[in-house]
């Protein structure tokens, strides 16, 4: 079996054009990964320009609503551009760099990695162009500016349903055209073989440090982490270093959208099956003769019909679990989050603090549980807005 | 000798792309028989894919009126029945590979077999994942087709070594869709090719007129046009046959004029 797989997930399947791109960005990765100084460069700017590590913080006042167990907020969104998307793409714009890379093209689904990226693009002074769903634009209108205001080049994806899978397939094709000078920033931990594992480990900071906060603050692993899904980098960085800790319960919540048993749902391990695209093996939602389904989420950074082969096989081999959270739950938990703890957490994030708001009253006063608020929710007050039926 | 081996037997090859089921399956059924009438010596018949990531707009577009006008796989293989009741020029499928994985690999495959299909070109499967299918295609009698890249470079030699059909040369980087010129070094490529195999190769992306099928047939021994014809069938809709024929016949007049020149 080729390189890169998770179980029977992952793999490479890219057209040819691509194959030595894939090649040269692995041996690149794997001499760099283990290289002091290439370490000690990505961690300065984690540090001095990203801002971490991000904070564990103890949600009181939710915990007290709750009456259950413990719970812990792991604020990515504090991060500069405001969302965990910078640890990875701080990773690849250096690494990019060091492979004389001069230009970074990307897909966005809510604009928060393309932000990221386009922030990176102007630290190291490389050229930058962001693929985003026509349909994206409209919902992230403000960071489609944001990205402007960086200096990238924002192009609008009419194709399909104009969302993140049409970015990610037109990025692809972007990067057939151009190869030799540009570095594709994949934003998740999914595509082709080396990206997930890649993305995975240049946001695995999240849970070395989260671990390393709960020791400090608590003396012990959390019984539970929680993250939200779409593709899945912000989950799989808050999982890895607990995946050896069989005690740690890691669960994944998804984008159900209107419902798992409605066809506007983006919940790929809910509703999906076994297939293959964008260059992998994986979960994905997909109608009886392979044709890839157009999903929904309220969330922009969510509507995803697929999932990072390394969540397929968590998922087979039952060490995280899956579970779908609505809009309207995400919302609930928005607005909640909001007034208990005075922290407007992104829309994709608020799926992960919907789920512990149902399950913390169940568990006991003795345990913990760290919800992963993966970005914050000023880029998503319109839609939510437009949700509850006012207009901003 | 197969069917794929014949059509490169006579000369430079042309082979003409057409996705199935647009405007419908009757169209594309009366443009088959057409383009073959009219010199095509193998066809390529794509199986519309909700997201075909190798292709430019024109075939993107293509995917997507078959797929509203409600294209299955199921439908395609029954359009392929009915022209092998018809003809014996070999037809190869080109798709994705969630089209063929999601039908369940071995039912498609025994099913190509089973209507006539002589190849599979899958453009997201590349050299090191071919044993996805590769066995199965193997068990039945199906040519898997390689393709190589202007970026292939190294990977050249080891992809045809192991080619079998015929070998689908990318003329240049990026999607499908038509160029108006092609600079990759393909006589370069061709040379590494044929040092390692007789497989025959053609070229595809890119070639729009007769004159450029007939540049790039001088350097292979067959060539491979789809944007032009298909953006003939979205311009012309079920009167696309008839203007098919006239390309086609163009670009084999080219090609003969080729081969005597």
């Amino acid at each position: 079996m080729s390189k890169g797989r998770f179980g029977i997930h992952g793999g490479q399947y890219i057209p040819e054009t691509l194959m030595n791109a894939v090649i040269e960005l692995e041996d690149a990765y794997n001499q760099y990964k283990e290289d002091p100084g290439f370490q000690a460069e990505l961690t300065e700017l984690l540090n001095e320009y990203a801002g971490r590590p991000s904070r564990l913080y103890e949600a009181r006042r939710m915990t007290e609503d709750l009456g259950g167990a413990k719970i812990y907020l792991k604020r990515e969104d504090l991060n500069h551009t405001g969302a965990h998307k910078i640890n990875n793409v701080l990773g690849q714009a250096l690494l990019a760099k060091k492979m004389g890379k001069t230009r970074l093209i990307a897909e966005t689904g809510a604009g928060q990695h393309g932000v990221a990226t386009a922030t990176a693009a102007a630290l190291f002074g490389m050229e930058c162009v962001v693929f985003m769903g026509e349909e994206d634009t409209r919902r992230q209108a403000l960071n489609v500016y944001r990205m402007k205001l960086l200096g990238a080049d924002v192009v609008p994806v009419r194709t399909g349903t104009a969302t993140l899978k049409d970015a990610v397939s037109e990025a692809m094709r972007e990067w057939t055209k151009r190869i030799s000078d540009t570095h594709y920033c994949l934003g998740s931990v999914m595509g082709p073989h080396p990206f997930p594992t890649i993305v995975r480990d240049f946001q695995a900071v999240i849970s070395r440090e989260i671990r390393d906060q709960m020791l400090e603050k608590e003396g012990k692993l959390p019984d539970a982490v929680i993250a939200c899904v779409g593709g899945g980098s912000n989950a799989i960085g808050s999982f890895y270093h607990f995946i050896p800790h069989k005690e740690v319960q890691l669960i994944g919540c998804e984008a159900a959208g209107r419902g798992v048993d409605t066809f506007e749902t983006a919940a790929t391990i809910a509703t999906g099956r076994e297939g293959i695209f964008h260059g992998m093996k994986s979960y994905f939602c997909q109608d009886e003769y392979g044709q890839i389904a157009p999903v929904y989420s309220i969330s922009a950074g969510l509507d995803y019909p697929g999932i990072g082969p390394e969540h397929a096989w968590l998922h087979d081999t039952g060490r995280a679990s899956y579970v779908a959270v609505t809009d309207s739950e995400a919302v609930d938990a928005f607005e909640y989050l909001s007034r208990t703890e005075g922290i407007i957490p992104a829309i994709e994030s608020a799926h992960a603090v919907a789920w512990a708001i149902k399950t913390a009253g169940s568990m006991s006063s003795g345990q913990t549980i760290v919800v992963t608020l993966s970005g914050r929710g000023d880029k998503d007050c319109s839609s939510v807005a437009a949700f509850r039926g006012e207009k901003l | 000798m197969s069917r794929i081996q014949n059509a490169f037997s006579k000369g430079k090859a042309f082979i003409p792309f057409i996705t199935c089921g647009d405007p419908d399956l009757q169209t594309t059924e009366r443009t088959v028989l057409e383009a073959i009438r009219n010199g095509a010596d193998l066809v390529e018949l794509g199986i519309p894919f909700s997201d075909p990531t190798a292709e430019g707009p024109v075939i993107q577009e293509a995917n997507l009126r078959a797929l509203t006008g409600g294209v299955t796989t199921d439908k395609v293989f029954e359009l392929v029945v009915s022209l092998r009741a018809q003809t014996d020029v070999p037809l190869v499928f080109m798709t994705y590979s969630n089209v063929v994985f999601s039908y369940g690999s071995d039912r498609f495959i025994r099913r190509c077999a089973e209507t006539g299909i002589d190849g599979l070109i899958l453009p997201d499967l590349p050299f090191e994942e071919k044993d996805e299918f590769l066995p199965l295609c193997r068990k039945y009698g199906i040519d898997l087709i390689s393709l190589i890249a202007p970026t292939s470079e190294a990977r050249t030699a080891m992809i045809a070594e192991e080619a079998e059909g015929f070998i689908y040369l990318v003329s240049s980087l990026g999607v499908t869709g038509t160029r108006s010129v092609i600079t990759t070094d393909l006589d370069g490529i061709v040379r590494v090719i044929r040092q390692v195999t007789q497989v025959p190769v053609a070229i595809g992306f890119g070639i729009s007129t007769p004159r450029m099928a007939a540049d790039m047939a001088a350097k292979a021994d067959g060539v491979i046009v789809g944007s032009a014809i298909v953006r003939l069938i979205a311009e012309n809709g079920t009167k696309a046959p008839e203007k098919v024929a006239a390309l086609v016949k163009d670009m084999k007049d080219a090609l003969s004029r080729e081969k005597e020149g």
